[in-house]
């Protein structure tokens, strides 16, 4: 029996990194379609129909390259870097939820890897803090101006919008009690998305996201015309590769966690009902899964759009918005939240 | 009780096997033709100047101090936030005391110019 479950962790740990990494390659090709048709130009469109095997293409390219280590760079924290990185990355996935169970032949197979994890929220805030030293060590050891000045500014940014992606889940929290992302996603069942309960609460998630995940208007970390590429400036080959793979990832599981924690994750408001599905059986898992992928890219499609719509902070900003804006609407948020519940759900 | 944690584990594994063998084909294939220019570390096209592990402004030092002052705050407000509802209202008014405290001690880093950046 325990074999068999170990089997099961191990097969589904596999398959849902395949799913990222396909998903990560269609991600950058919809980050550069989109933004091609926003700036009315084509967009890759040489390999395959649509430039759909573009990421492939790249991906051959990336590994066949030759693997470039400044001499002054420190070589095995330079390798070091993209490891934690994607590491990282693909960890978090690890607790996301992305439907509820499914049986088959007698085997009731939760959907996701420990979807019932009870700390899953503190996984996810620890596995935040450690993605820091993945960008920190990539800026550090390379040794040069601009790695470490991307890499400073982009620990400084992700840790101190930590706090307020931090205190924007407390809301959620206190609604669902519970640490448990399926028990916060049950909560929310039959339309009583999070969203509707706490909106605030859900844009300070999505801004302090958008600033952890390094990307625009917080992508100071890369900022083109000052500082080259910033932490991935000396970086080449596959081991750039695995860097842009783990922010792509990262950006994923950001919005899988926005699902699970604001719109309801698996959630199809009434339709089960109404087709009178049963829990288990595989019409409704498929689309549980279906529901919670597209709430998924439907935000990775907003990430994108506001990428390509904002122009980016100015350093002093974004410390400012972090720091005294952010901070203290959160905390706000908190007190609100605690007095709606004392009088209105008692 | 540790088995439930198993996934988490396997899926570490998982990554850490994944990363290492992207790094180790980046070390594998590809060409080796490496010059002294290529080697050196990049600055715009010129000569680099002196190492890049210089002395950085304390102003990132300080916020790391501060994140972590804070981020205890929002940890600790983590179980209290689960167990709200058992709590009630002897839960809120503690800890929007606790709040108070913790926004006073805040208030006094912003006027003291901690996170002024110019």
């Amino acid at each position: 029996m325990e074999w068999t479950k170990l089997l099961i962790w191990v097969a589904k740990g596999a398959i849902l990194v395949n799913a990222m990494l396909v998903s990560a390659a269609y991600m950058v090709l919809a980050e550069r379609k989109i933004a091609a048709w926003m700036q009315n130009r084509v967009g890759p469109n040489r390999v395959g129909p649509w430039g759909l095997f573009q990421s492939f293409a790249d991906v051959i390219k990336l590994n066949l390259k030759e693997d470039i280590v400044p001499a002054a760079a420190h070589y095995q924290f330079h390798a070091l870097a993209p490891i934690i990185a994607i590491g990282v990355a693909i960890t978090l996935y690890a607790v996301i939820p992305f439907g509820d169970y499914v049986i088959i032949g007698g085997h009731t197979i939760q959907l996701g890897m420990a979807p019932n994890m009870n700390i899953a929220l503190l996984v996810i805030l620890a596995m935040t803090s450690v993605a820091v030293y993945g960008i920190t060590l990539a800026g550090w050891s390379s040794n040069s101006k601009y790695s470490l000045l991307g890499g400073l500014r982009s620990a400084a940014q992700m840790i101190s919008y930590e706090l307020s992606m931090g205190l924007s889940v407390v809301g959620v929290l206190m609604l669902s009690s519970s640490l448990n992302l399926s028990t916060i996603i049950r909560s929310q069942a039959d339309l009583q998305w999070n969203l509707f309960y706490q909106p605030i609460g859900f844009l300070l998630f999505f801004i302090s996201s958008l600033a952890e995940l390094n990307r625009a208007p917080f992508d100071l970390p890369e900022a083109e015309p000052e500082l080259v590429g910033g932490y991935h400036t000396e970086y080449t080959g596959m081991k750039f590769g695995t860097l842009y793979l783990a922010e792509y990832a990262n950006i994923l599981s950001a919005s899988a966690l926005m699902t699970a924690l604001f719109l309801g994750g698996w959630d199809v408001p009434f339709l089960p009902k109404l087709l009178g599905l049963q829990p288990g059986s595989i019409e409704l898992a498929l689309l549980q899964v279906g529901s919670f992928l597209t709430k998924s890219f439907a935000l990775v499609f907003v990430v994108i759009w506001v990428r390509w719509s904002l122009p980016r902070f100015r350093y002093d900003q974004l410390m400012t918005l972090g720091w005294k804006i952010l901070l203290p609407i959160a905390m706000a948020n908190i007190a609100l939240t605690g007095i709606g519940i004392l009088l209105f759900k008692h | 009780m540790l088995v439930h944690y198993l996934p988490l584990i396997i899926m570490i594994a998982i990554g850490a096997i994944f990363g290492l063998t992207n790094i180790i084909m980046a070390e594998i294939l590809g060409p080796k033709r490496s010059t002294r220019a290529k080697l050196s570390t990049y600055e715009s096209g010129m000569e680099p100047v002196k190492s890049a592990r210089e002395r950085f402004t304390v102003k990132f030092y300080l916020v790391a101090m501060m994140f972590i002052l804070f981020d205890i705050e929002v940890v600790f407000m983590y179980p209290w936030a689960v167990q709200f509802k058992s709590l009630g209202m002897y839960g809120f008014t503690a800890m929007i005391l606790f709040m108070v405290l913790l926004f006073s001690g805040y208030l006094y880093v912003v006027k003291k110019g901690a996170l002024k950046w110019d």
